[in-house]
């Protein structure tokens, strides 16, 4: 196994006096795509915001390409090739689309490179072309969410984190979106980094998925190993297995074995 | 054309209303807080003019520059120092800060002996020069402080539409968290709005000099800037031009029509009436999050 993109060894972040991860460990091989799975607060989004340097961790540590960033300033992780789409999309809504993008490219300085990505953009999304001129904040939810990853494509990142791209979106576009994501990832070599509670596409496109628990890691596996566990089976992909007979009596527990 | 003669008046006194307005909206919407310190700062931008004038002896031409630069750093460093330490706190304290700041600013003025105190004259090369356009008389100081405030604006506004930087102050005060992840220097852009705010401040306290003398107490014109800013919705740059426009306008003819008094308490009366009608203001905009 080539020497990981993206380490993160004992992460324990806090908002105040809550602790939302307690001590995390995972790590990310270059051009692969992982998976964090959970369910609401168990902490995923806060460890895509502690490797992107919007909060600090209070103990361990973040590497990027073999170099410590925690504790350092957002600004400088991106122009280090780590770029983060946030839950929510959170475009700059007055903005037009193509400033919206311009902005992605703002740590850049290569004008060629940002033509060809903005080029390679609309190839992905024809709409946010079409739609170049308009106000971002008057796209619907999905384009919204193109846009948001389109974004962030204009960073050049070697490592694209992900939070949540299904959010409030249709199982139709949610699969576009994805199989666009897939996309990035073969055609430009990006790695990816998916939190996403859609437990059953995340686990379809991912090569290798953790699940965190109230701020635990609880199981790491590949996604094919992890689609096969009972527990996943049940809890996140809400499969179950009827008993001896046709149903069930008895409430299971999980046991991440 | 007595009329029109007013109207020009107000339209000049409306633009300086209109540049202290255009620096209140700047930091607003950066930052969002409202910096009562902006008259200070205006009225800081003319003693450094007076100060470039008397003592270094430059012409007033360059005095404009100089001050509008001194002045930039001088915001620059206020945000860096002063206010970014306090950044996260509740808006609340941030707008104490600027309250505080422009107190300091008025008392360290009164305290630089035999100038402080004093009111001075800072008299332009062109101050007894005048337009004659037919019946009409436009002082010349006018015509110049009407003129460098449209050109400022247009600046201004290539700045913020054209510009890589412009863009990015632009996205920082539409969402600011967005702006931290695509690698936006935020608090150094921030420390920019203010610098450009404060040389704007100098522009207006340069212009309005001539007009006005120079002392410590000129800052309160701040005080006819804010409802310049609340009528153009605080959140617009246009807005503001137009509000101390609006403002200047209903000051001038104030006091020409009405009987003593009247003119000072005009601008409020405007801001309340605006306020019932149109809360948002004239430009204001309310824009909900789509999810």
């Amino acid at each position: 196994m080539p020497d990981p993109l993206l380490t993160l060894a004992n992460v324990e972040s806090a908002y105040g006096p809550v602790r939302a991860i307690r001590g995390v460990s995972l790590s990310v091989p270059p051009a692969s795509i992982v998976a964090v799975l959970g369910a609401n607060g168990a902490g995923k989004t806060t460890i895509l915001k502690t490797i992107s340097g919007i909060i600090d961790p209070q103990k361990g540590s973040v590497h990027f390409k073999g170099e410590a960033i925690h504790g350092m300033d957002p600004a400088g992780i991106v122009r280090r090739g780590l770029c983060h789409v946030p839950e929510g999309r959170e475009v700059f809504p007055m903005l037009s689309v193509l400033d919206n993008l311009m902005m992605g490219a703002y740590t850049r300085t290569d004008r060629d490179g940002v033509r060809r990505d903005l080029e390679q953009v609309f190839g992905y999304f024809p709409i946010l072309k079409e739609r170049a001129k308009q106000q971002a904040g008057l796209l619907s939810g999905g384009q919204q969410q193109m846009l948001a990853i389109s974004r962030a494509i204009m960073g050049q990142p070697e490592l694209m984190l992900l939070d949540e791209p299904s959010l409030g979106l249709s199982p139709k576009l949610t699969r576009e979106i994805f199989d666009i994501v897939v996309r990035i990832n073969r055609e430009r070599g990006t790695t990816l980094l998916l939190v996403e509670q859609n437990a059953a596409i995340a686990l379809e496109v991912a090569d290798y998925g953790y699940v965190l628990e109230v701020g635990r890691i609880v199981m790491e596996d590949t996604c094919e190993r992890l689609r096969e566990k009972e527990d996943i089976r049940e809890f996140y992909l809400g499969m179950k297995d009827a008993g001896a007979r046709g149903e069930r009596r008895w409430k299971r527990k999980k046991t991440w074995r | 054309m007595q009329l029109l003669q007013v109207l020009i008046g107000g339209i000049s006194q409306g633009c300086i209303y209109g540049l202290i307005a255009l620096g209140f909206v700047l930091i607003y919407k950066a930052t969002e807080a409202v910096n009562f310190a902006q008259g200070e700062l205006m009225m800081l931008g003319a003693f450094c003019g007076l100060g470039f004038s008397t003592a270094l002896g430059l012409p007033y031409w360059a005095v404009l520059p100089c001050s509008v630069l001194a002045m930039g750093i001088f915001g620059f460093l206020t945000e860096a120092l002063v206010l970014r330490p306090i950044l996260g706190q509740p808006a609340f304290a941030l707008i104490m800060v600027t309250i505080g700041v422009g107190y300091v600013a008025r008392g360290l003025i009164t305290m630089i002996p035999g100038i402080g105190t004093e009111t001075h004259v800072f008299e332009a090369p062109f101050h007894d020069e005048v337009i004659t356009l037919g019946p009409l008389v436009i002082g010349m100081e006018q015509a110049v402080i009407i003129g460098a405030s449209f050109l400022l604006c247009g600046g201004l506004f290539a700045l913020f539409r054209y510009t890589r930087v412009g863009v990015a102050m632009q996205a920082i005060s539409q969402n600011q968290l967005a702006a931290y992840y695509m690698g936006i220097p935020v608090k150094r852009l921030n420390s920019l709005v203010w610098a450009i705010s404060a040389g704007m401040a100098a522009v207006a306290g340069v212009l309005l000099a001539p007009v006005t003398f120079v002392h410590a107490n000129m800052g309160f014109i701040g005080l006819k800037a804010f409802p310049a800013a609340v009528i153009g919705g605080f959140e617009s740059l246009p807005g503001a031009i137009v509000g101390g426009l609006i403002i200047g306008i209903v000051e001038a003819l104030a006091g020409f029509y009405l009987p003593e008094g009247f003119k000072d308490v005009a601008p409020y009366v405007v801001v309340l009436a605006m306020l019932m009608i149109r809360p948002h203001g004239l430009f204001g905009t309310s824009m909900r999050k789509r999810v």
